[in-house]
Order: structure tokens, then C-alpha cells, then sequence
């Protein structure tokens, strides 16, 4: 392995059908019109010295290195802002160019500390390089002119520091914040030799608006912006591309070592899913990895009261086995089940699935996408035929209009949320339908043209609205409904959605949104061109998350926003493996691929397979597994990598559920909430020790490198196949591939998927059904047909939600995520992050706060019927009166000990998003806070003895 | 004789209505097997059981009448 260096062509690619010949130090090179001189030279394989231009960003012409001499042109123009011309003929090497190249490496040279030796960025620093490519041997200056090597340190973020000695002031880092990254934190301030680069109006780092995403730190040429990682180990020797395993964007990367020391994860410019880009979690936030809080061994203990006791992988396994088979023997094979985790690669939740189907004998299987985007699953199956979103990342680039419903990218899919941002600044409108004011509503150079803030829960009846107004002003596109839908399901959602009840006047009292803005947005979106959907868990969590969805595959489909590029329906999917879980078979119901167990042809190939006969009866998801605890027909359950008492709704309703269960298994990084409830422990492994595969939200299937060993000595698949084996079904795999091979021979879907293929290609969008090199999948589904033939519509009648308001319960929460910290923030509460975000807070209406005397930063109580907590409270005019917002980062918090189980109506996905609360004033934690507390430390003991034997 | 449902049998209950609710807009027989359809590919047997007995032990009132449909259609020999 070595370090993996990446070209840089100087300037972005150019896309045009129009080709240029042109001639550079006397090769002829062809490009596409609008290419930069400087890129053309570079794919003719010809190096011109540069410092401010790079591939990521639009040139900018300052920094004169890149000067060239074209024939028949006056002077020496930059190469990086010049296109090509057809017959044009430069040269990139002369005297005067060497002579005018040393020049501009002395005035910048004149100005910078010659520490190179013990300069961080000795190795991998572009004004060396270039320094050295010019062959600058003296500086004719001198270097006691006036300077700016005395200038301050910003070393106020936690994980890079800005050395304004060694800026060049090329912009690359401001260019890199506006344009990459789109939050304009950076600028140059000052003029001529007082220029330098200040976050926000000359704060610190911290303090401005940066986000820490990095593309400053990616841009830099010089040891200006440096990882502090770097600082402390120094350069990387080798590299390995891996994906990452925060949110389901699923950027690329190159983990980059020392041995087996990760010190740099950098984004990978071939990554299709992020193109170079990261966010503060990716880039940053890994430190987890080697936390101390990691369990390295197994441990089991009888009761939940016991303390854990450190055991061996093999004794582990007969313990949890032996467990499991008295708890089947006394109440049946149905009594235990499991979970997998949308964390885990699809190699760990395909071996987990079926230990549950084959070795348990049970559907008892089911993933948190349970809790996220279950109804997805559903409402997309039932209307186009795929269980997926129908476009990549990149097809956003071709929107007209964006329409982005309960999801909020720039915190929880920060990467895409830039690249939306992107394409907003460069003219695409914008829908946003939110009860709270996201950054993207109004955000630099990004302003919503609707903002629909709606009452929580009313998502149904706004989408029907929109619908109405298009069906009945005559914006139907009726051509590509006659040839691609159903006619007669669409003849009659057509007659239901044109009644009245459905228009935006007669919901507007429901949905508090003003029927004039809703007949805007629906006309923008059926007439503004190539319309694009975004969603999120705004959409899911609530108890008509699949009318939602498919009210908004009804939209794609009336408007004919469906199947090429800029349009389309996308769910954000909440984490790294969402959708590859999904696809692996973790549902009860569904066997991987997405069919359905009571298919006995599909039921059959398994058998056949895997030696076994399955149950041809759906299984128990999640909430019905504690429904079942509590009733006593469920008594055994194994959880991998997913913190159900942290994030699942009604804590105590889970908490009772766990505590009424012969065993519960967890394998994880962490003793975590759900831990203090089991009985058997098994050390999971993090992404950095995983070797497999994530699928992102476009489908897109990406390889998990192990950039180091595992540091608990297994994988975690050997210990889904050492129980499966125990439990008297022998599984093993020699290798991982071996895996996948099996996923693909039995899901068409994967078939033309393999690691070897993954290796040589990068990545595949499922459906890929080729063996051969150039199928890497489908980029935009529903092409031509959709996955079921014609397109379904549905009606989607809106229901309002049980949950409601009262004297007592006056003000609605609704709860969500925040950039720094990811779902339960097992991981990212391990890493600086914490910087950022170290509690959970309330977010609270000004109005809302003042009529209760709660002011800003006041500990306040709240309560709803199923539960209370005490947490700060920030006032924010973010939220519309009424509405309460907060996240579920920290245990401590217990937000959802306020949340309750009711639940989508299809797919039991958990309404989060409305609950009936009240906040008041307190000075105290709640009750269920002293409980958790207390049992955090009893619970999660690990027996003194055992330790200091194992130490 | 009716009985108030309680802790599991009332969300089955909740759930069986809501799923009927969804489907009440369809034309009434196509609601009621379209309602038996989803409980029967998505209601572990358990949980169908469940929502029998209580049928059977009086509760039918609590149930939306299309989910009345649906259970029986669900409870007749295939």
C-alpha cells in the first residue's frame, strides 16, 4: 500500500460536446470547449506551476505562476483562467517564463518563515514544490522587510489551526468556503500587502460561522490551514479508500496512515457520492475509533444487576447460545428475534439476517430503519415498484427546482446540503415545507422563494394542496401520466384530490400555511422545469409518513418529474447503511431484495441455499417486539450496533420491554443505553476495521476498507456465524467476498455486484444486474417504465394525528438532528464534536418563552403524557409559536422519554415528530434523569476483579 | 360483551383502525381486502391472533368497520 496521491488538474472539468484541438509545447491535445489552458496541459500529461488555482474551484488567476506564452497573444497570460482556442499553440516553458516564475516565488518566499524542517507541512506543501519547480535559489530581497511572520495562531478549532505566518493569501480557503462548501465564513480582509484571511468580521475560527467542514484545510497550499492530527504525527505513508460511516450521503475517503495510526481522513475527489467534499463528521470526527471507552471483550452476566464479567469470544458465544435455545425451548421459536444496524456494512447485516431466518427459525428480524425511513420502503414500493430514491447526487446539478420537505441537508447530509446550496446560488428556486426555519430558508445567497411552515403533522394536507391547485388550474402533465401510470388508479385519485376538502383554502386552518403560498409553490413546481423532491425523517415520523410519501410520488408522478436527470424523488436516508440494511433483508416481512416471505418460488431459492426451511409468516418489528416482551410471548432478543433505548420513543415503554426479557445480547462499540439492559456483550468494530460494503441514499454501493486490524482480534460477522453455529445452524465465511457473492446469486437486484468489480470500478447504483465492467448500475431509476410497470397513484386521504394538544400539553415538540452529532451521538459525542454541541437544548418560540418567563439559556421541564426531562432552553425565532424543537444527541437528556409509540399506520415507524408537551421553568432534573443516572453507573459495571485478572 | 381493550390489544387495535382509515377512501371491498392484505403481509401471526381474539372476546366495536371486514375476511378458510 502507499499513499495514494490525486492529480489535480488545476481547473475544473468542462462538459461540452464542442471539442478544441490546440497545441501545448508542441502536443496537439483535444479538449472540450471552455477547458482552461492550465487543465489542457495537464491532461496532456504537461505540469504548470500553480499556487491559488486548484481542481476544485473556478480559477482565479492571483497568483501569476501559472503564466504561459501563447503564439500570436501580448504578454504572459495565466493559464488557469484562459480557455483553449481551436489551433491555439502555447508554450509553458521559456526563459522569460522561468525568469517571471522565480520572480513571483521570490516576493512570496520574501514573506514566509523558512522553517520548512519543522514545518507540519514539510512533504506535502505546494509552495515547496513550487519553489522548487521553479529552481528559486535566492531571495534578492532579503527577509527583514516588513512581514507577516509574527502574525497570531488561530487555534480555537479543535481540530485544525489557521498559522496566518505562512498564508499566501491565494484564496483558495475562501473560495474553497464560498463555492465548496457554500457558508461564505471566510474572506480576505484588508487591501494590497494588508490583505489577509478572516473568519467572519475578524472572530476565531470557533466563533465565526464556519462549520468545520475542511474544504479550507483541503484547499490550502502551504502549512497555513493544517489538521491538528498532522501537527501531532506528521505525514502520512500510506492511504486507503473507505467510506464513511456517518450519514447516508456516504462520502469517500482516503483514510491516511502512519502504520496503523489513522492521522488524516481526507475526502477522495473520485468519491461519486461527494466529489472531493466532507463535513466536520467525516473529515474530522473519527477519533472514536480509538476511544477508551471502547469494550474490547466479551462479557456476559446473568442478570442486569450483576456487574459484567470479561469473558472469552468462544465462552461468550456458548453462554448467549445456550440462553437462547432454553428461552426457545420453553416458548417457542417466535419468542427471540433481532435487529440489525443500519451502522453495520451489508456483509454484517446479511449474516445477521439469516442467523435470525435460519439459525433462529424466525422473521424476527427487523433495523432501525424501523424508526426512519420504513415508510420509504413502503410508499415508494407501492408507487413506482423500488424501495429507493429514484435519483444520484449529482442529478441535483440539472434541477430547476428544488422542493425539500422534512429534511433539513445542511445538518444532517451536510455534503449534499452544499452541493443543493450550489445549485441554488446558480438559479434553481427553492420550496421549503418545514414548521422550522432551516439555514437553507435563508442562508448567504440562498433564499427560499416558499417557505410553506406548517403545523407538525399537517404534512399529508399540504401535499394534497399542492396537488389539488396543480390537478385543477390544468398542470398535470397528461402525456407522460397517459403513457407511464395506471389510468384507472390515476382517474381516481384525480376525482378525490379535486374535491374541495383537498384545496389549500379549505386546509389552510389545519395547516396554517396560507393558501396563496401553496398555490405559488404548487405552481413553481409543476411549471419551473425540472423539479427535484428532497425528504427527510420530517416526512417519515409521523402517523401518515407513507401517505406522505406517496402524496409526494402522486406530485413526481402528475407532473411528469420522474425518471432523467434534476427531477425525481430522493428520501435523505438518515444513516450510512439505511439503505443497504433495508436491501439485505433486515425487514420482517422481506427476504433481501425487497420479496416478500410468503413467495414461495423466492422462499424456496433461499431454502435451497442456505439448508434450511423458512418460516413463511412475517416476524415482530421492533415495536411490536416490545408489544410482545410486554406480553410475554417475546422473551430473547440480539441487537447489533443500534441503541434502542437511547433512540427509539417512550423509553420507558422500551426500558420496561428489555427488562422483561430472558436475554438480550448487544454487540457494539460501547457499553450504550441498551447495554445496561443485557445480559450478553459483544465488541463491535468501527468502520476503520470494517471490510465490506455501504449502499448511500442513490443506492450508490460503496467499499468499507479496513484501513486498520480490528482491534477487538474478530469481525463482527464471526460472531453472527459462531452463534449461528452454537445455535446448531454452521455458518462461516472464509473471506468477506464471499459474502457478497452470496447476496448477489440471490438477489437480482445485486447480481452484478462483487468485491473484485467494486475494486476496479469504485462504486455500482443497484439495480446492477451485469457481471461485466461497464454496468455499474442505474444512476436514475424509472427511465423508461417504472419498476412495476405503470406508476401507481394512491390516494392519500389526511388523517390528523391522535396526538393533540390541551390545556395541558399546550405547545408541540418535534425533534431532530444537528451537524455536529450523529443519531445517538455514541460516536460523535466521543470526538471533539462535543465543542460544538455539548448538550441537547430546547429550542422555543420568543412568544412561547416569555408567556412561561423562561428566557434564554433557563433550565426548563419538558413534559409530555408519557414523560419529563429537564434540559436548557435556547429562544429562537427559528420555531413558529407552539412548536418546541430538540435533538436526542445525549443520554442524559432522554428525549425520548417524552416522545410516544404511536406510529405510522403502515409501517409502525414512530411518530417523532409530534408530541403534545408542556415547558416550564425548573431547577431540577426529572425523575426518570435521577433513574437513569443512578442505573448508569450500576448497570454498566464491569466486575473490578475481572479487569485487573485481564489487565 | 365488550370489553375495553388494554396494553397490547389496544394498540393492535389503534393500528388495525388506522390502516382501515387509510384504505376507507377505496370503494368498500376493495378497502376491506386491501386492509386484510397489508395485516396479513405485515402483522406477525401473533399479533393477527391478538386482534382475532379480541374480536371474538366482544371487542368488535372498537373497530373501525372496514377492520371489521378485514378480520373477517382474514378469519375466512383461504
Amino acid at each position: 500500500m502507499t499513499l495514494i496521491h490525486e492529480t489535480d488538474y488545476g481547473t475544473p472539468a468542462r462538459v461540452s460536446a464542442t471539442l478544441v484541438t490546440l497545441e501545448i509545447d508542441g502536443r496537439s491535445i483535444t479538449v472540450p470547449e471552455g477547458t482552461s489552458v492550465m487543465r489542457a496541459a495537464m491532461d496532456a500529461g504537461i505540469t504548470v506551476p500553480k499556487l491559488c488555482a486548484t481542481d476544485s474551484l473556478e480559477p482565479f488567476g492571483s497568483c501569476r505562476l501559472c503564466a504561459v506564452e501563447i503564439e500570436g497573444r501580448r504578454g504572459t497570460p495565466a493559464s488557469c483562467t484562459t480557455p483553449v482556442a481551436p489551433g491555439m499553440k502555447v508554450h509553458t516553458q521559456t526563459d522569460k517564463l522561468a525568469k517571471l516564475r522565480r520572480g513571483v516565488m521570490e516576493l512570496y518566499i520574501s514573506d514566509h518563515p523558512l522553517d520548512c524542517l519543522t514545518c507540519a507541512a514539510n512533504g506535502d506543501c505546494e509552495l515547496q514544490d513550487m519553489a522548487g519547480a521553479v529552481g528559486l535559489r535566492n531571495v534578492r530581497y532579503g527577509f527583514d522587510g516588513e512581514n507577516h511572520r509574527a502574525a497570531a495562531k488561530d487555534e480555537s478549532n479543535p481540530y485544525f489551526t489557521f498559522d496566518a505566518s505562512k498564508c499566501i493569501v491565494c484564496s483558495r480557503c475562501v473560495r474553497a468556503c464560498q463555492e465548496t462548501q457554500g457558508t461564505f465564513a471566510l474572506t480576505i480582509d484588508g487591501r494590497g500587502f494588508a490583505s489577509t484571511v478572516s473568519p467572519g468580521a475578524k472572530e476565531s475560527f470557533m466563533d465565526s460561522e464556519c462549520v468545520s467542514c475542511g474544504a479550507c484545510v483541503q484547499a490550502c497550499p502551504t502549512a497555513t490551514l493544517t489538521e491538528k492530527s498532522i501537527i501531532e504525527h506528521g505525514q502520512p505513508e500510506h492511504s486507503v479508500i473507505t467510506t464513511c460511516a456517518y450519514c447516508g450521503v456516504g462520502c469517500s475517503f482516503k483514510a491516511e496512515l502512519q502504520g496503523t495510526t489513522v492521522v488524516r481522513m481526507t475526502p477522495w475527489k473520485d468519491g461519486g457520492a461527494n466529489e472531493g467534499h466532507s463535513c466536520v463528521k467525516g473529515r474530522f470526527a473519527w477519533g472514536y475509533a480509538t476511544h477508551k471507552d471502547r469494550i474490547m471483550k466479551p462479557m456476559v452476566r446473568e442478570k442486569i444487576t450483576d456487574p459484567w464479567r470479561e469473558v472469552s469470544w468462544e465462552e461468550a458465544v456458548a453462554y448467549a447460545a445456550e440462553r437462547l435455545k432454553a428461552v426457545q425451548a420453553k416458548y417457542g421459536k417466535g419468542s427471540i428475534g433481532g435487529i440489525t444496524s443500519s451502522r453495520c456494512t451489508n456483509e454484517e447485516v446479511y449474516v445477521v439476517q439469516k442467523m435470525i431466518r435460519a439459525a433462529f427459525g424466525t422473521n424476527n428480524i427487523d433495523t432501525c430503519a424501523r424508526v426512519c425511513h420504513s415508510p420509504t420502503g413502503y410508499g415508494l414500493s407501492q408507487t413506482f415498484g423500488t424501495s429507493a430514491g429514484t435519483q444520484d447526487f449529482r442529478s441535483v446539478d440539472k434541477s430547476d427546482v428544488l422542493l425539500v420537505i422534512g429534511a433539513n441537508p445542511t445538518d444532517g447530509h451536510p455534503v449534499f446540503g452544499s452541493r443543493m446550496k450550489k445549485r441554488l446560488r446558480a438559479g434553481a428556486k427553492l420550496i421549503v415545507i418545514d414548521p422550522r426555519r432551516i439555514d437553507l430558508v435563508r442562508s448567504p445567497h440562498v433564499q427560499a422563494d416558499y417557505h410553506l411552515q406548517l403545523q407538525p403533522g399537517t404534512n399529508v394536507a399540504v401535499v394534497n394542496a399542492i396537488a389539488h391547485v396543480i390537478v385543477t388550474e390544468g398542470l398535470v402533465n397528461r402525456p407522460f401520466v397517459e403513457e407511464r401510470c395506471d389510468p384507472k388508479e390515476f382517474a381516481k385519485w384525480e376525482a378525490f384530490i379535486a374535491e374541495h376538502r383537498n384545496s389549500p383554502e379549505h386546509l389552510e386552518s389545519r395547516t396554517g400555511v396560507p393558501a396563496d403560498q401553496i398555490r405559488g409553490a404548487a405552481r413553481l413546481y409543476a411549471t419551473g422545469g425540472n423539479a427535484a423532491i428532497y425528504y427527510g425523517l420530517g416526512v417519515t415520523e409521523h402517523s401518515q409518513g407513507s401517505s406522505t410519501v406517496m402524496a409526494i410520488a402522486n406530485l413526481a408522478m402528475a407532473t411528469g418529474n420522474i425518471g432523467r436527470e434534476g427531477v425525481g424523488v430522493n428520501p435523505l436516508r438518515g444513516q450510512n447503511n439505511v439503505q443497504g440494511s433495508c436491501d439485505m433483508g433486515s425487514f420482517p416481512h422481506e427476504l433481501p431484495g425487497y420479496r416478500h416471505v410468503s413467495d414461495d418460488l423466492v422462499r424456496q431459492e433461499f431454502e435451497t441455499a442456505w439448508g434450511v426451511t423458512l418460516d413463511p409468516e412475517p416476524g415482530l418489528r421492533i415495536p411490536n417486539m416490545f408489544d410482545s416482551a410486554h406480553d410475554g410471548s417475546f422473551r430473547g432478543l440480539f441487537v447489533q450496533g443500534e441503541d434502542i433505548v437511547q433512540s427509539d420513543p417512550n423509553t420507558h415503554h422500551v426500558t420496561s420491554a428489555l427488562e422483561a426479557l430472558d436475554i438480550v445480547i448487544v454487540q457494539d462499540l460501547f457499553l450504550n443505553e441498551t447495554a445496561a439492559f443485557a445480559h450478553v456483550f459483544f465488541p463491535g468494530t468501527s468502520f476503520l476495521e470494517k471490510d465490506g460494503t455501504f449502499t448511500n441514499a442513490e443506492r450508490r454501493i460503496n467499499r468499507v476498507r479496513k484501513a486498520m486490524p480490528s482491534k477487538v482480534g474478530r469481525d463482527e460477522h464471526w460472531v453472527a456465524c459462531a452463534l449461528a453455529t452454537a445455535m446448531g445452524y454452521p455458518m462461516h465465511y472464509e473471506t468477506t467476498s464471499e459474502i457478497m457473492d452470496e447476496i448477489a446469486r440471490l438477489t437480482p437486484t445485486f447480481r452484478g455486484v462483487s468485491f473484485d468489480k467494486l475494486d476496479r470500478v469504485g462504486s455500482v447504483q443497484w439495480p446492477c444486474t451485469g457481471l461485466e465492467d461497464d454496468d455499474t448500475g442505474m444512476a436514475i431509476m424509472h427511465g423508461e417504465t417504472f419498476a412495476r410497470g405503470l406508476g401507481r397513484f394512491v390516494i392519500t386521504e389526511y388523517v390528523p394525528t391522535d396526538e393533540r394538544t390541551t390545556r395541558m400539553y399546550p405547545l408541540v415538540l418535534t425533534t431532530g438532528r444537528i451537524l455536529a452529532h450523529y443519531n445517538v451521538g455514541a460516536q460523535t459525542r466521543r470526538t471533539a464534536n462535543v465543542a460544538w454541541h455539548p448538550e441537547d437544548v430546547l429550542e422555543i418560540n420568543p412568544v412561547d418563552a416569555e408567556v412561561r418567563g423562561v428566557k434564554d439559556g433557563d433550565m426548563v421541564s419538558l413534559a409530555s403524557r408519557m414523560g419529563a426531562t429537564t434540559l436548557r432552553a435556547v429562544i429562537s425565532d427559528r420555531m413558529p409559536a407552539g412548536v418546541v424543537y430538540t435533538t436526542f444527541h445525549h443520554p442524559v437528556t432522554g428525549a425520548n422519554v417524552i416522545t410516544t409509540e404511536n406510529s405510522d399506520w403502515a409501517t409502525n415507524c414512530p411518530e417523532y415528530k409530534v408530541t403534545a408537551v408542556q415547558v416550564a421553568r425548573s431547577n431540577q432534573p426529572s425523575d426518570w434523569q435521577v433513574d437513569h443516572a443512578k442505573n448508569d453507573v450500576e448497570r454498566k459495571r464491569i466486575a473490578a476483579a475481572n479487569v485487573l485478572a485481564a489487565e | 360483551m365488550s370489553h375495553a381493550p388494554s396494553g397490547h390489544t389496544k394498540d393492535l387495535v389503534r393500528m388495525a383502525n388506522q390502516i382501515a382509515v387509510h384504505f376507507a377512501t377505496y370503494p368498500r371491498d376493495e378497502a376491506v381486502t386491501e386492509t386484510a392484505t397489508h395485516i396479513r403481509k405485515f402483522w406477525d401471526p401473533r399479533m393477527r391472533a391478538g386482534l382475532f381474539a379480541h374480536v371474538q372476546s366482544g371487542g368488535e366495536a372498537d373497530l373501525h368497520e372496514v377492520a371489521r371486514g378485514a378480520v373477517g375476511l382474514l378469519q375466512a378458510p383461504r
